[in-house]
């Protein structure tokens, strides 16, 4: 084989090489160690890369008639193609030109230059070994699938695909559950403009259940992904919906007439319900139902088929069977999106435990207008209006036994949270933050919104939730006051209300007590005086006077008092 | 199952009820317990802060002396101090080589020597919950605890630090394995939010107010959720608990009377024992009311006064009160 003439060029970068890697030495020793495999030139420069790095080269390459080149720099992922273009540019094939990385491999990682010297001839005698074996490439373009698959129908999936689809390009979007939106479906606002969340998310969903260029399977996974980069062939399992899609209008009768009611873990948060047959939520796209086979009644037990009966079309299809469809596409986009911590790891903060300890998302459910509360935010009960609200930052973040990492979402949401709390209960809102990270539009301004709104920020790692307001903080007036009388407002009402009609109508006693003081006889007694004794005629006009007065104060108690005394009487009396 | 036991200075005198009543389970729970020869104090909290090669040395000592016993490689440690000391030392000389050169230097004096990580060293409920089992706990049970309300208190040094990837046999923040445990012995669990918190350690020594603090939200916090007694498996709390509870009554002028006893007596009685053999009527704040609801009864301690010898010297006479 003919001898290459090889060309080393060893970059400073500044002092980032430099400061830990004798260059001039690395330089020196490659034109004379490695000069038996083909090095006719070695030459250090304080930036390679620029343009007068980059001539350096293409005159050595025209002058010295390199045909191989050794770039020891940075990292390929930096300047791979900006020398291959200079060695272009001097008349040698691109492919011709080796970038070593001293830097990221060597330089960054070494303290003591002697060392770190050594690693770098190691490293440059590496590329000169490969760049000899080097072969002269030509670029060649091919064809690739133009097909795109969105994996995920999220908010970010329908973006992708909405930009995919409206440049002109086809877009198969497969989503896990019946309906496409994700997890911005379930929300009420989005932060820090408080917009209505599904105002902004459903006009995209529908677009991408009516694009010519979409495909969409939702109620469906991705089976099997093979092939390579621009030609990849994907197999979707289509889960069986047990509704024929051709057939279903989707009118909702079905769900109405199901008879099995269960938790939904999903759309709800565990916080809700949904039928055994069911969309979603009402603007599901596609609107077409599907029958959660775990929990129908036909599926367990063989009976009801009460959706078949009903349904106008006929649609309903337990026979069912999951699809597989193949495809080929030539990319493929992960919108996969985000799964919820789960605070039951925990065990201290008591979720699980501890009623009235919620996640964000069941808190997102209690928010929304559509919830399951419809939007009135209340206490595990379902109707107690609490009085005051922590909101824990960072559970699960920026602690090495979860998560190190910041989740970088908590603090706008918990300031939404805040916002939400305050302004639908008038609660004393308690934000527990590490630290406020509000860096994005409009995010520092929702902060300080929040902070004239009256809410309190206190800094520092919640250690623990207890139920026990005894124990610590809070006196025994507090307990009185915060838990014990709000509680049995609705009793106390109706004691009072009682109590006030007897003692208003009371007409013994002070008709015993008041005998010889007929001026501080009260109304019940004058009432009575005005019937007249015995041959006198009666004062009607009078006695209907007053009776109307007397029952003023009673109407009036009555009035004032009587949201708690009929919450009194639908605590105690009523289920549900 | 065979294992090395170090009973620490606790256990020897006022958690002795402690130690009987481990040993009176270890048989039917088919645990076997060696004594460590010849061991010495575990510094407790204070050494480590004093002086801390030397702290480690003084616990190491206890490590090398039980690892010469050959049958067994698990250390068990009743007291929550001496687990966690005796832990502590053997994970950081394991670590450290540093330290273990230091310590085994020191322990060449005495002709011994330790490398990390040769023992296991194990608190004595891991070893009740994990090795021994819940199940089979359950199958000796004869005398369910029914109708008695318990506080699991498991004290801070049990679960706390969390040393290496498995270095603890339960959750550090929210631990539940005596919960489990009690509840298979069939009494009722309160879920009882101090269960971690600091009993106050020796701050009945050094601040008194902090200390009686500390106390009193423990107590509080047990009769708030109406237990009947307080449940756990760590010498110092048990005399923090029980032996203080007077004092922080008459500093706070409350009369709180709150039992406490081991985990250990527990299931004994559990298993029909005799309350005495169990050491129960040694502690301080009478618990035989509260054992009665479960159909157990204490005997009176005998108040045994000790006759002067022939050759005591007479006492002064003191001047008659009026």
């Amino acid at each position: 084989m003919e001898k290459e003439r090889i060309g080393v060029y060893i970059c400073h970068c500044g002092s980032n090489i430099a400061g830990t890697v004798d260059v001039a030495e690395v330089s020196r020793w490659a034109g004379e160690a490695l000069k038996d495999r083909g090095v006719v030139v070695s030459r250090d420069y304080k930036f390679m890369c620029s343009s007068l790095g980059q001539e350096l080269i293409q005159k050595d390459i025209k002058e010295q008639g390199l045909t191989r080149v050794v770039v020891a720099a940075c990292s390929p992922h930096l300047h791979e193609q900006t020398f291959r273009n200079a060695c272009k540019e001097g008349g040698l094939n691109p492919y011709l030109c080796e970038l070593v990385s001293i830097r990221e491999q060597c330089s960054w990682i070494h303290p003591d230059k002697a060392v770190g010297t050594e690693k770098a001839k190691a490293i440059v005698s590496g590329g000169v070994e490969k760049v000899i074996w080097d072969e002269p490439l030509e670029p060649l373009r091919v064809p690739i699938n133009p097909v795109t698959l969105v994996v995920g129908g999220g908010i970010a999936g329908i973006q992708a695909a909405l930009e995919v689809a409206n440049a002109g390009y086809p877009v198969i979007m497969v989503e896990r559950e019946p309906s496409i939106g994700g997890h911005m479906a379930q929300f009420d606002k989005t932060f820090p403009t408080l917009d209505c969340s599904a105002c902004i998310l459903t006009p995209r969903m529908v677009e991408v259940g009516s694009h010519p260029n979409v495909k969409l399977f939702s109620y469906a996974e991705v089976a099997n992904v093979s092939g390579y980069v621009g030609n990849f062939q994907v197999t979707i399992k289509q889960k069986a919906r047990s509704v024929n899609t051709d057939l279903c209008t989707g009118c909702g009768i079905c769900q109405e007439k199901c008879p099995k009611k269960v938790i939904d873990p999903v759309f709800e948060a565990g916080l809700g319900y949904r039928k055994a047959v069911y969309t979603p939520f009402p603007q599901a796209v596609p609107k077409y139902p599907v029958i959660d086979r775990e929990n129908c009644t036909y599926f367990l037990k063989g009976t009801c088929k009460a959706c078949e009966k009903f349904c106008p079309t006929g649609a309903i299809d337990f026979n069912q069977e999951d699809e597989y469809f193949t495809f080929d596409v030539g990319q493929i986009i992960l919108a996969t999106g985000w799964d919820l911590f789960d605070a039951r790891r925990i065990p201290q903060y008591g979720y699980g435990r501890l009623a009235n300890v919620f996640t964000s998302l069941e808190f997102e459910r209690l928010s929304n207008a559509a919830g399951p509360t419809g939007g009135k935010i209340v206490l595990r009960d379902g109707v107690t209006v609490p009085k005051s609200v922590a909101i824990i930052h960072c559970v699960g973040s920026r602690d090495k036994n979860y998560n190190p990492y910041c989740s970088a979402i908590c603090c706008m949401q918990s300031l939404k949270f805040a916002h939400l709390v305050h302004e639908r209960t008038g609660a004393e809102v308690y934000n527990f933050y590490i630290d406020m990270r509000t860096p994005a539009k409009g995010y520092e301004e929702f902060y300080q919104r929040l902070l004239e709104e009256g809410t309190h920020f206190i800094r520092g790692k919640v250690a623990e939730i207890t139920d026990a307001a005894r124990i610590d903080g809070c006196s025994e007036f507090g307990i009185w006051w915060r838990i014990v009388m709000p509680l049995s407002k609705p009793a106390l009402a109706a004691v009072t209300i009682f109590a006030f009609q007897g003692g208003w109508d009371n007409f013994l006693a002070p008709l015993v007590y008041m005998a010889g003081r007929p001026e501080l006889r009260p109304l019940s007694v004058g009432l009575y005086l005005l019937r007249g004794g015995a041959g006198q005629l009666p004062d009607t006009h009078y006695m209907m006077a007053l009776s109307t007065l007397m029952i003023i104060p009673m109407l009036l108690l009555f009035a004032l008092g009587q949201r708690y005394f009929i919450q009194g009487v639908t605590l105690s009396g009523l289920k549900g | 199952m065979k294992y090395s036991y170090f009973p620490g200075c606790s256990l020897e005198r006022n958690a002795s009820a402690y130690h009987v009543s481990a040993m009176a389970i270890a048989e039917p729970l088919g645990m076997e317990f060696v004594e460590v020869e010849d061991w010495n104090c575990c510094g407790a909290t204070e050494y480590v802060s004093l002086n801390l090669t030397a702290s480690y040395a003084l616990i190491a000592r206890n490590l090398a002396q039980a690892a010469k016993e050959t049958s067994t490689k698990q250390l068990v440690a009743p007291c929550s101090a001496c687990y966690l000391n005796l832990k502590k030392c053997d994970a950081y000389m394991e670590e450290s080589p540093s330290l273990e050169e230091k310590i085994n230097l020191a322990l060449a004096a005495g002709g011994l020597s330790y490398k990390g990580g040769t023992l296991k060293v194990r608190h004595l409920l891991d070893v009740v919950v994990n090795d021994v089992g819940y199940d089979a706990i359950a199958a000796k049970v004869t005398r369910p605890l029914k109708g008695l309300r318990v506080a699991p208190y498991y004290g801070c040094m049990i679960v706390r630090p969390k040393l290496g990837e498995n270095g603890t046999f339960d959750n550090p923040e929210y631990p539940t394995t005596l919960d489990k445990l009690l509840k298979v012995l069939g009494a009722t669990v309160i879920d009882f939010p101090l269960k971690a918190h600091c009993c106050g350690g020796h701050m009945t020594q050094i601040s008194e107010s902090t200390g009686f603090e500390l106390i009193r939200r423990l107590i509080k916090g047990a009769t708030d959720y109406k237990a009947d007694l307080i449940v756990t498996l760590c010498p110092m709390c048990q005399l923090n608990l029980d032996a203080f509870q007077g004092a922080m009554n008459s500093h706070f002028n409350t009369n709180y009377h709150m039992p406490v006893l081991y985990f250990t007596q527990m299931i004994g009685l559990a298993f029909g024992m005799d309350a005495a053999s169990l050491g129960i009527g040694t502690e301080l704040v009478d618990a035989r009311d509260a054992l009665s609801k479960i159909g157990v009864e204490v005997p009176e301690a005998e108040l045994v006064v000790k006759k002067p010898p022939k050759e005591a010297l007479p006492m002064p006479s003191l001047p008659e009160e009026k």
